[in-house]
């Protein structure tokens, strides 16, 4: 064997260790960056915190802590399942969406600025969302005054509807309880016990 | 800032199992090829079947894991692979060195042994459908490891091997039930602490920042180190000693998450180093070794330390190549000294490889803790990880003279039988473990905490 194949043999085996070696980092660099985690804009989210504390040292009830940033992460996660009971697959066509094809003032999410969940946005697609403490909920609430189905989003003929489901301490638009299924359109906020939704486009 | 957190699907990931695994048997099989070309200038003459049987090896072990632990750790077992056929391509080159060839060598016998490390692997993935089942079995555990640790010291069937007194021998066969005892106090160390820890970790009064344990608390770790001080006095084998009390006072501090587990550890592995160098001649010994390796009156004594570190100097940045360097001059060159031979023909770029590959090895084992959703889990990877760790420090601190040389074997790499058993079936604890971590769990509303959320009471608004 000559002097060459030799040493090119010694190397080669070097460079295939360590062809090895960064294969695997390779490999663990995506186990690593297995969950997607994905900011809001920061400038938002520190509005959004100033207005809730504002707001929390008016209220006299004791309201529910502000979100910190980073409880609000995993916690947001969790919340929202999407095995969620009514809400249908991710990939529901447009033209099978009611709603979508009604005018511009027909919300496309729902997201909750108030509460534990604050932050958390999910969106309104298919045959409606169902809203309490449930876990069979689209959107779980981590919210003792909330009933485990306490409410629910859905598409009628001229755009969305929220009905409360009798639940204990009611669904409010502004000061009105909610007594009978009403329509929606952006801007409209939702009570639903510590819990404040907004219907966004 | 917000954040929401979605987690992906996880991918079983074993196709990339597979493509590493194939790397993993090409580098073992251009080590081999290298050393032949070297040594004798011809391809090795069984290459077709002694290479085909090892990957067939690893192909086993993969569509066992792809059978039932589809979701498991996809580099574990290549990481492994390489390892284990490394050592094997260097016993291979030292039996050549020594003209030991074919069933009279070393690397036949570790063939054998690396077979049954596989099937022994295979058995317990086969076997142990969920970790949490060895739950039951934790004061069990501990009677076995006690009963393999002082199975060396029972009359007839113990033998001395150079000093220490941790082999038996059973008609032809010696074991050193050390390493399984390795293993059997693991899964003791993960029961127990995982049912006590709560008590060991909040009671206990605060003194400069540490919160220290109460007095009554302190019986599991003294007992440990009473343990361990047992087997220093009577098998006089300084490496088992502290890898049994390191990997008690990790998982311990684990567990508790407090700092004085390791302070009081420290306290009594230097009461134990303290005694040990005013009793036995043979540990003070082993210190001046340290010391000075190169001194005469050390080089009278023994010059493998030195012999071992000369061996590495000699291999350089990128090694004498595979078969062209003299690491046999080295005593105990295929096992304790197996890291210091594998550094003088691969150099310090093939050294620095190998320990890489122990670190990420050992970083999956925590990957998997932290991925693991119970705390027995969790503990057991942990400790299961932390002794391959630990035990590889203690062997390759001691021959490149960070801590004072002990013999342990070099997991997955030494010649021995019972060392790589213990180790393939840590791998397969390791891969169960990581199967359950990585696994998705079943859809919300099967467990039985979704039934119990909707049963809680709404609080009702009082009104004024």
């Amino acid at each position: 064997m000559s002097e060459l194949t030799l040493t090119l043999l010694r190397l080669g085996l070097l460079v295939l260790l360590w062809i090895f070696i960064f294969s695997v980092v390779g490999v663990l660099r995506a186990d690593i960056y297995g969950t997607t985690v994905s900011r809001r804009s920061q400038r938002k989210a520190l509005k959004r915190q100033e207005k809730q504390q504002s707001r929390a040292s008016r209220v006299t009830v004791p309201a529910a802590p502000p979100a910190e940033p980073d409880a609000t992460g995993p916690g947001a996660g969790t919340a929202v399942p999407d095995t969620g009971g009514v809400v249908p697959g991710m990939t529901s066509p447009i033209e099978n969406n009611p709603a979508r094809r009604r005018g511009r003032h027909a919300p496309t999410t729902l997201t909750v600025t108030e509460g534990p969940l604050s932050g958390t946005s999910l969106p309104l697609r298919g045959n409606g969302i169902l809203i309490g403490r449930n876990p069979e909920c689209a959107l779980v609430l981590d919210d003792d005054y909330a009933s485990g189905r306490h409410c629910r989003l859905f598409p009628g003929s001229d755009g969305w509807l929220v009905e409360d489901l009798s639940s204990t301490n009611g669904t409010f638009i502004g000061r009105d309880r909610l007594t009978s299924p009403r329509p929606v359109e952006i801007g409209t906020t939702l009570r639903i016990g510590k819990t404040v939704l907004e219907l966004r486009g | 800032m917000i954040t929401t957190v979605e987690t992906l699907h996880p991918p079983t990931r074993r196709g990339l199992e597979l493509v590493l695994l194939i790397i993993a048997v090409a580098i073992v099989l251009l080590a081999w090829v290298t050393v032949d070309l070297n040594r004798n200038g011809t391809v090795p003459a069984n290459i077709v079947p002694v290479a085909g049987g090892f990957a067939a090896l690893a192909l086993i072990v993969h569509l066992v894991v792809r059978w039932r632990a589809a979701y498991a750790d996809p580099v574990l077992l290549p990481i492994v692979v390489v390892l284990n056929g490394l050592g094997l391509v260097m016993i291979h080159r030292l039996d050549l060195a020594r003209g030991r060839l074919g069933v009279d060598g070393d690397a036949y016998r570790q063939l054998i042994w690396t077979t049954l490390g596989v099937v022994l692997a295979i058995v317990v993935i086969i076997g142990l459908r969920d970790h949490r089942l060895l739950r039951r079995y934790t004061f069990i555990s501990l009677a076995v490891g006690i009963v393999l640790l002082l199975l060396p010291l029972v009359p007839g069937l113990g033998r001395t091997v150079n000093g220490s007194r941790i082999w038996i021998s059973l008609g032809p066969f010696s074991f050193q039930p050390g390493e399984f005892a390795k293993v059997a106090l693991t899964i003791f160390f993960a029961g127990y602490l995982v049912q006590t820890r709560d008590v060991l970790s909040l009671a206990g009064k605060k003194v400069l920042g540490f919160t220290f344990p109460r007095g009554r608390d302190l019986g599991p770790i003294l007992v440990a180190w009473v343990l361990a001080l047992l087997i220093l006095v009577f098998q006089k084998d300084l490496g088992s000693a502290l890898l049994f009390f390191g990997l008690f006072v990790a998982m311990l501090y684990v567990a508790t998450e407090r700092v004085s587990w390791i302070v009081i550890g420290l306290l009594l592995f230097a009461l134990a180093v303290a005694f040990a160098l005013s009793s036995f001649a043979h540990f003070q010994v082993r210190v001046d070794l340290w010391l000075d390796p190169f001194s005469p009156s050390s080089l009278a004594m023994s010059d493998q330390l030195a012999k071992g570190l000369w061996g590495m100097a000699a291999g350089g940045l990128t090694g004498s190549g595979l078969g062209a360097g003299r690491p046999w001059m080295t005593p105990f060159a295929e096992s304790d000294f197996i890291f210091p031979s594998l550094a003088e023909e691969l150099g310090l770029v093939g050294a620095v490889g190998i320990i890489i590959l122990y670190l990420i090895f050992c970083q999956r084992g925590v990957r998997t803790a932290l991925g693991v959703r119970d705390g027995f889990g969790k503990l057991l990877a942990i400790g299961l990880s932390f002794s391959v760790a630990f035990q590889m420090f203690i062997v390759t601190g001691g021959v490149t003279r960070v801590i004072p040389l002990t013999g342990l074997t070099t997991p997955f790499m030494s010649l021995g039988g019972s060392s790589l058993l213990a180790n393939w079936m840590i791998l397969a604890l390791l891969l169960r473990i990581s199967d359950q971590a990585r696994r998705p769990l079943p859809p919300a509303s099967d467990t039985p905490a979704a039934d119990a959320a909707a049963a809680d009471v709404t609080q009702v608004v009082k009104l004024r």
